[in-house]
């Protein structure tokens, strides 16, 4: 049986794109007749604009017929979580806050994809603000797993995972702050990439925690991945975090770099709380490594069991920051109840926000303010530096770390909204990489009994994108876990 | 649920600029009592001698050309004013 085209994948399509086989309009009249009829289920979507789109397509054939294709992504649709600006497209980071917010301006990644003559395809559900970890934190109503519409498909960017595991994008780019892309691809069956801080540009994308915030595809495969991050890396002077170096070809790379590798497990990701399924098969994704001449080193990461309360001081410290500027003057909700300029940025934040912005701008003012700074936010910042040496102490052994993505698969949605500190836990395993910089992806290996998928996290050296996807790569190549479709 | 170790919500959410009602109050307050209580092990952790990061790499003094580059249009700065005049954006009266 042939895979439908909204199936396939950025390699197969572009192949077919450039043979004629395929225009770009069939193909996105495919991913919108697709959307259409999955989007009620899965709600993967806070806006998509059909007519746009297939513009976008028409724009691409003509390219093509006149022998000006720009490249493996021309004419291809790729969805946007909805944090990331596109000119003259709705911005709502799921908040009531910008629900009538239209982007000014395009993000350098949205630059980028359009230069890559992307099709731009819909603006993607998320948790409000990218807070969140199952996607229930949108004031637009939860993204549903496609692999079972009753479970979550993780979060923050729950939507720009759900939307590519059910066949309504080809490709699609999220945010990762301490785990918002690696944990909804694990979720949901798709690789997903966290690069290095500071090789992509975040100038466009609405800021949550400035030191911690990096874009990052999800793709159904590792080439996929390897494509998308090509397009978007790059230093950009617009980013004043942005690092100066050289952007490799990452797809032809993945195919040279063969190991043996060294590969560390870190102990402290395999204690208690971990799901004896995803630990199986974890476990047998480090033999499937060992078996192919990999040495296995078991290494440790000592301060692990801080990363948590490290991260929910950094992170809403400055999100209480980042999050000042909605006070209802400029742009963003303005309430009507204020009568004066206090009362503007009093009322207009109390409506807009939902109640984990909220939290979370209450704790990172707290952890801020005066008299509780050096208890909580410096001392935070010094244990960052503790838990980046420690995995910089690995890395004098091991090439990569080869870890579980999430202790759990996708939960229930409405299983852990009342509890705040039991939804922190979901991202024990991937927020050390954020404090610590650190490139790092998730990417299937296998299904729990109840036909949940399992994601396996490898995480590399500081720009060393090509090593990590080469390890990601040698594994894909030898399983078929990417061959599976959710049956929606 | 943990008591709160000493978060002073009224005052925190005054310096936030966040209107709460009281039903928020109290239910925050004691969600993120329990958040605190996780939060204070980092008190266990020896940071003697160890400096702060403040983001992963060392990047400073980031320079740019002194070049002047377009900036965004008046209408397009505006378009997302919730009340605009004259070019300008109406705010509720500041001074008497």
């Amino acid at each position: 049986m042939s895979v439908p085209l909204h199936f396939q994948t950025v390699a197969e399509l572009s192949a077919q794109l450039a043979s004629g086989k395929i225009s770009s309009c069939e193909l996105t009249r495919a991913v919108l007749a697709r959307t259409r009829v999955i989007e009620p289920q899965v709600h993967a979507f806070n806006s998509f604009d059909e007519a746009d789109s297939l513009a976008q397509a028409a724009a691409s054939d003509a390219r093509r017929t006149t022998g000006r294709s720009l490249g493996p992504l021309d004419g291809i649709p790729v969805g946007l979580k909805d944090v990331i600006s596109v000119a003259g497209q709705p911005l709502t980071a799921s908040s009531k806050m910008l629900a009538n917010f239209v982007s000014p301006y395009d993000a350098t990644v949205t630059e980028k994809l359009k230069a890559a003559g992307a099709v731009l395809h819909g603006r993607l559900n998320c948790d409000e603000f990218a807070m969140g970890s199952s996607t229930e934190n949108s004031a637009f109503g939860p993204a549903h797993n496609p692999w079972d519409l009753t479970r979550t498909p993780g979060g923050s960017s729950g939507g720009s995972a759900a939307a590519l595991a059910s066949g309504s994008a080809i490709a699609t780019l999220g945010s990762d702050t301490g785990g918002s892309i690696r944990q909804p691809a694990a979720f949901c069956g798709l690789v997903g990439l966290k690069p290095t801080y500071g090789l992509v540009s975040r100038y466009g994308l609405i800021a949550y925690a400035s030191s911690l915030d990096q874009i990052g595809p999800f793709a159904r495969t590792v080439e996929d991945a390897a494509i998308m991050l090509g397009i978007i890396a790059g230093h950009d002077p617009r980013d004043s975090t942005s690092f100066k170096t050289q952007v490799p070809d990452y797809r032809a790379e993945i195919k040279t770099r063969r190991g043996p590798w060294k590969l560390g497990v870190p102990k402290e990701y395999f204690g208690a709380g971990l799901d004896p399924e995803v630990g199986a098969a974890v476990e047998k994704a480090v033999g499937f490594y060992k078996s192919q001449g990999c040495e296995i080193r078991e290494v440790s990461l000592p301060h692990t069991q801080y990363c948590l309360d490290t991260y929910y001081i950094i992170a809403t410290a400055e999100a209480s920051s980042n999050l000042a500027r909605y006070d209802g003057i400029r742009y963003g909700h303005r309430s009507k109840e204020a009568k004066d300029v206090l009362d503007v940025y009093q009322k207009s934040r109390a409506e807009g926000f939902g109640d984990e912005v909220k939290r979370r701008i209450i704790l990172g003012t707290y952890v801020l303010s005066s008299g509780y700074y050096d208890a909580f936010y410096l001392r935070a910042q010094k244990v960052r530096t503790l838990i980046r040496r420690d995995f910089l102490n690995a890395y004098r052994e091991v090439d990569a770390l080869i870890t579980p993505t999430s202790p759990i698969p996708a939960f229930k949605l409405g299983e852990k909204s009342a509890d705040p500190l039991a939804m922190y836990l979901c991202d024990v395993y991937t927020i050390g990489v954020n404090l610590a910089g650190l490139p790092a992806l998730s990417l299937p290996c296998g299904f729990t009994a109840g036909g949940l998928p399992i994601g396996l996290q490898l995480i590399g050296q500081p720009f060393r994108e090509a090593d990590l996807l080469a390890v990601a790569q040698a594994y894909e190549e030898a399983h078929e876990w990417k061959l599976k479709y959710p049956a929606l | 649920m943990a008591p709160p170790s000493d978060l002073n919500i009224d005052r925190v959410a005054e310096l936030a600029r966040l209107a709460l009602t009281d039903e928020e109050k109290i239910r925050f307050a004691a969600q993120l009592g329990s958040v605190l209580v996780h939060i204070e092990q980092l008190a266990k952790v020896d940071v003697t001698g160890i400096e702060p990061t403040a983001h992963a790499f060392a990047l400073s003094n980031v320079w740019a050309e002194d070049v002047a580059q377009p900036g965004l249009a008046v209408a397009d700065a505006l378009r997302n004013a919730p009340a605009q005049r004259n070019n300008m954006i109406v705010v509720p009266k500041v001074v008497d």
